[in-house]
């Protein structure tokens, strides 16, 4: 069973969100998620300033394996990118909850991040 | 139902993430498939290949079998111990398995081929065996262990007795020796120097607890393919099956035209296929930027569409590599295009070898 800190919200899609105070949250893809796709060797992330919505496609994770679309799990603006993964995209598998985190958000809307799933209910949806 | 190796359970004592190889267990990685690539490139890994079936080929007529069974010539082993490379076709011309033969004598012959084709190979060879002086004998009671990598021979030397030490010097590559209860091979699939072990099953888990007592990495399929694509080797199904020719697979090299009057299996239709010269080709391609290629995506050229049959990261360049089949009339150097993820990427035509020795070799 991988590691779904209970401080932390989830989307369906094996996002996580932290909220960060001021409307602003951290997203990252979880650690089942890249249990799944293997070595990272390419992200590709927004561009700051971004507008997004919640279900949009707006990042790859690129793994020995697969490219998987990451989704926005929350709408707003993006306002900083973890450029620390365009040299050293693996640390997204060592610490998918730390340093591997992948883009910030000004929320649109802070009820939202309530709305998202949360560890139980992660840990429920990814149990088969 | 799925096969698992006598190696089985120290794959999982290693906390290998096992995956289903047509029919057996094996293990992808045991943590993270490009540390253990560069285990292999800088020092020395270690992958379980018990699964890959053995065949001896003995009797009085096994190398006029053999002559005819392959389209590369047996004839031209003449040193105990030296190996061969070469498909095995059908009367079409097509590909039924790639293998190595290694030579002991006219009388007797080891075949190493492929697991996922292990039935129809069998079966193959069985049929063409037919009116011949031979006998065709399946070895699984044993497992097999390639240690690959610059640091590979002298970490297995440590594990030696004398008698094996003696009879491993100075061994050439593409050769093999019997010492011991081990077949011990200077051949492998990464590009790199090394041994491919043959092990009876009962010594397999100790010679690999030995290997790894010893520093050398366990290494997965995952690792595996990177590596012998790195290394331009063909992946049976990907890079070549059935219905391609040896010509389209860039093996044109391991077809032995002369003698003129050796009837191997499938000369007529490869004689037809060069006379027509409208064969398609296998190269590398090379792509700089972010992205990597896959098995199956479109390659556009001015002559003709193509196909990738592998790509991948190649962990050792830091970019992506593929092997593409595509019409003749595409020149190494060519720039043509590949369509990835509904956009057009430039990629560049290479010979397919993009990693030698842990060298760049493009």
């Amino acid at each position: 069973m991988s590691n779904i800190p209970s401080e932390l919200r989830y989307a369906s899609t094996h996002e996580w969100v932290r909220n960060d105070g001021d409307g602003v949250v951290t997203v990252g893809i979880t650690e089942h998620a890249q249990e799944l796709l293997g070595d990272m060797v390419f992200v590709e992330l927004p561009d700051i300033d971004d507008e997004i919505g919640s279900g949009d496609d707006v990042a790859v994770a690129e793994s020995v394996k697969a490219a998987s679309d990451i989704y926005a799990p929350i709408s707003g603006t993006v306002v900083e990118v973890n450029e620390n993964l365009e040299d050293s995209p693996e640390l997204v598998n060592a610490d998918a909850y730390g340093d591997g985190w992948l883009f910030k958000v000004k929320v649109a809307d802070e009820s939202e991040i309530e709305a998202l799933l949360d560890a139980e209910a992660y840990a429920a949806s990814i149990a088969d | 139902m799925s096969n698992k190796t006598i190696l089985h359970a120290k794959h999982i004592e290693a906390g290998a993430k096992m995956v289903d190889f047509y029919g057996w267990e094996m293990p992808i990685n045991y943590g993270s498939q490009i540390e253990e690539h560069h285990a292999v490139r800088q020092n020395a890994g270690m992958f379980d290949v018990s699964h890959m079936t053995i065949v001896d080929v003995s009797g009085d007529q096994a190398q006029v079998y053999l002559r005819k069974l392959v389209n590369n010539d047996v004839a031209k082993l003449t040193v105990a111990g030296k190996a061969l490379y070469t498909g095995m076709l059908n009367e079409e011309g097509g590909v039924i398995d790639d293998l190595i033969i290694y030579f002991f004598s006219e009388t007797s012959y080891k075949l190493v081929v492929n697991s996922a084709t292990r039935e129809k190979d069998l079966a193959w060879m069985n049929k063409q065996a037919e009116g011949f002086k031979v006998t065709v004998t399946e070895r699984p009671e044993f497992g097999m262990i390639a240690v690959q990598g610059p640091e590979a021979k002298a970490k297995v030397a440590t594990l030696l007795t004398a008698e094996q030490t003696q009879a491993v010097e100075g061994m050439k590559p593409f050769f093999g020796v019997q010492t011991g209860d081990l077949f011990i091979a200077t051949t492998g699939y990464t590009g790199e120097n090394g041994y491919e072990i043959v092990v009876p099953q009962d010594q397999a888990a100790d010679l690999w607890q030995q290997l790894l007592d010893a520093g050398v990495a366990p290494c997965g399929l995952g690792a595996r393919d990177t590596l012998r694509l790195e290394a331009g080797m063909n992946l049976y199904g990907l890079d070549m099956d059935e219905t391609v020719s040896p010509l389209a697979a860039n093996m044109a090299w391991t077809i032995s035209w002369e003698p003129e009057d050796r009837d191997f299996i499938g000369r007529s239709a490869l004689e037809a296929q060069k006379a027509a010269g409208d064969q398609p080709k296998l190269v590398g391609l090379v792509f700089l930027e972010k992205g990597v290629l896959r098995s199956g995506l479109k390659v556009i050229t001015p002559s003709g569409d193509g196909i990738i049959t592998s790509g991948t990261f190649s962990p050792t360049l830091g970019h992506s590599i593929a092997m593409a089949r595509v019409p003749r009339s595409v020149q190494i150097g060519d720039t043509i295009q590949v369509e990835m993820r509904k956009k057009l990427v430039d990629v560049e035509v290479i010979k397919p070898s993009f990693v030698r020795n842990g060298k760049k070799v493009f």
